[in-house]
């Protein structure tokens, strides 16, 4: 015998899995129990409540929300495709997000993975996010393992590389970006199964980006352009943002936010969503401390939830 | 070794079974990444009992989620040391140490030649035993 020594607990549940077929079929092959409708995959898959939550959750960013619903389209058909016995080459879904900071870009990849698991294209359905230092290496030899280690734990999700445009530096040609590319680019050609890999970034340095490095234009198929919100699509989202976090607009505290938001939209560094949030958390700071300085007055529900038209008039844009 | 016909080297779980196929060990890695713990991969040329301390072949993998990325790993491995006995260790490390779950040979070469045992007559005409495997009479990498 010569397992003895080999310091192994042997759990008995550990051999149940031996015989259990291994990892659900990615696809269903051809059996008869099989949706037959677009109806019944869709009730079966329940993507239509991702979809809606999508639609709910947000605010404008029409051509996005269309290329969704065509992918999703798509992997229904082909889900249906296969039930008959057709043959469904599994498209690739490798996507990059261009677009101004703050338009979405990160939260649509949430809801992305969400999507690809409920229709059963990724077999886990997270989402690993990570940047140029997740991948690139310090010195010779450092970048593949690096890499790898990302993929693998990206592997049955999505693969989300924020500001993509950073891995490649051509100012300086012994830099390690380019061996994490060539690496991701391997993967994502040969292991289109287990993992999605969505860069984004801004949209001129992406299309830089993918001039300098075609072969990884060329595996990307779906490229989505983040609009930037419109004046009325911003005061939207402060209102759903106040919203969740229990505060809302006193008398005629909206229309000032408006005006901000005019004035704001004129100046440098405007971050769209991003931008709104931070005002409304300088605005929750100004409320805090207008509350703070009356030391003795009894404050109600209604207080401590109102932003005033001061909390807004105290910005220095206004200045 | 007479149960043990075909001289297999019969070390941790399943060794009495036929290989594990890859869709099997997709399942079994699947098992233990469910309960959280760290798949490593270890090779060895030398299969004596008591070598307990394999290579492991990169770093125990922590916080994966899918097979995927084992099985990637494991086919490099196979490239690599096709000849090698190699298994896959899952740590569990809830106790605050890394505690061997699991453990179970996933490739091994395609001919074993087996123990030799050997006697040595000591003190007062007392016999000790010694096993050793035919294949490590040879050097490390030539073994098999």
């Amino acid at each position: 015998m010569l397992d003895a020594d080999s310091g192994v607990t042997n759990p008995a549940t550990s051999v149940a899995g031996t015989d259990a077929p291994a990892a659900e079929p990615k696809k269903g092959g051809g059996d008869l129990d099989a949706p037959q409708t677009v109806d019944a995959v869709l009730r079966e898959s329940q993507v239509e409540t991702v979809m809606a939550d999508l639609e709910r959750d947000l605010v404008g960013l029409a051509p996005i929300k269309q290329r969704i619903r065509d992918i999703a389209a798509l992997l229904v058909i082909d889900r249906l495709r296969l039930n008959m016995g057709l043959q469904a080459q599994s498209p690739s879904l490798h996507m990059s997000f261009s677009g101004n900071p703050g338009t979405g870009k990160t939260t649509v990849a949430m809801r992305m993975a969400e999507i690809l698991h409920r229709l059963n294209y990724v077999r886990r359905g997270h989402l690993v996010a990570v940047t140029r230092d997740d991948l690139v290496g310090q010195y010779i030899g450092h970048t593949a393992p690096k890499t790898k280690e990302v993929l693998k734990k990206a592997m049955g999700g999505v693969l989300f590389i924020d500001e993509a445009y950073y891995l490649y530096r051509p100012e300086n040609e012994r830099d390690y970006g380019q061996e994490a590319i060539e690496i991701l680019l391997q993967v994502m050609e040969n292991q289109r199964d287990d993992l999605v890999v969505i860069l984004a970034g801004y949209k001129d340095r992406m299309d830089t980006f993918f001039q300098s490095n075609p072969g990884m234009s060329s595996r990307i198929a779906h490229h989505l352009d983040f609009p930037d919100y419109s004046h009325e699509e911003l005061r939207e989202i402060a209102d759903r943002l106040l919203a969740a976090m229990n505060y809302r607009f006193g008398e005629g505290a909206r229309e000032v936010f408006g005006d901000y938001l005019a004035r704001r939209l004129k100046l440098p560094h405007f971050a769209n969503a991003r931008s709104v949030r931070n005002a409304l958390d300088r605005m929750r700071l100004r409320q805090a401390s207008r509350l703070f300085a009356d030391r003795y007055r009894e404050l109600t529900e209604a207080d401590l939830t109102t932003i005033e038209p001061s909390d807004i008039l105290a910005s220095r844009v206004f200045g | 070794m007479m149960t043990n016909t075909g001289n297999r080297v019969t070390q941790g779980q399943f060794s009495f079974l036929p290989d594990l196929t890859d869709q099997q060990i997709t399942a079994q890695v699947k098992y233990a990444l469910e309960n959280s713990w760290a798949v490593g991969i270890e090779y060895t040329d030398d299969p004596h009992p008591r070598n307990t301390y394999w290579e492991m072949y990169g770093n125990p993998m922590f916080d994966l989620k899918d097979p995927a990325g084992i099985l990637t790993e494991l086919h490099d491995c196979r490239k690599t040391f096709p000849n090698h006995y190699i298994r896959i260790t899952a740590f569990d490390s809830t106790r605050g140490w890394e505690t061997p779950r699991m453990s179970y040979i996933v490739n091994r070469p395609p001919k074993e030649p087996g123990f030799g045992l050997a006697r040595q007559e000591g003190d007062s005409r007392a016999i000790r035993y010694r096993i050793s495997s035919y294949a490590t009479d040879k050097p490390e990498g030539e073994r098999y």
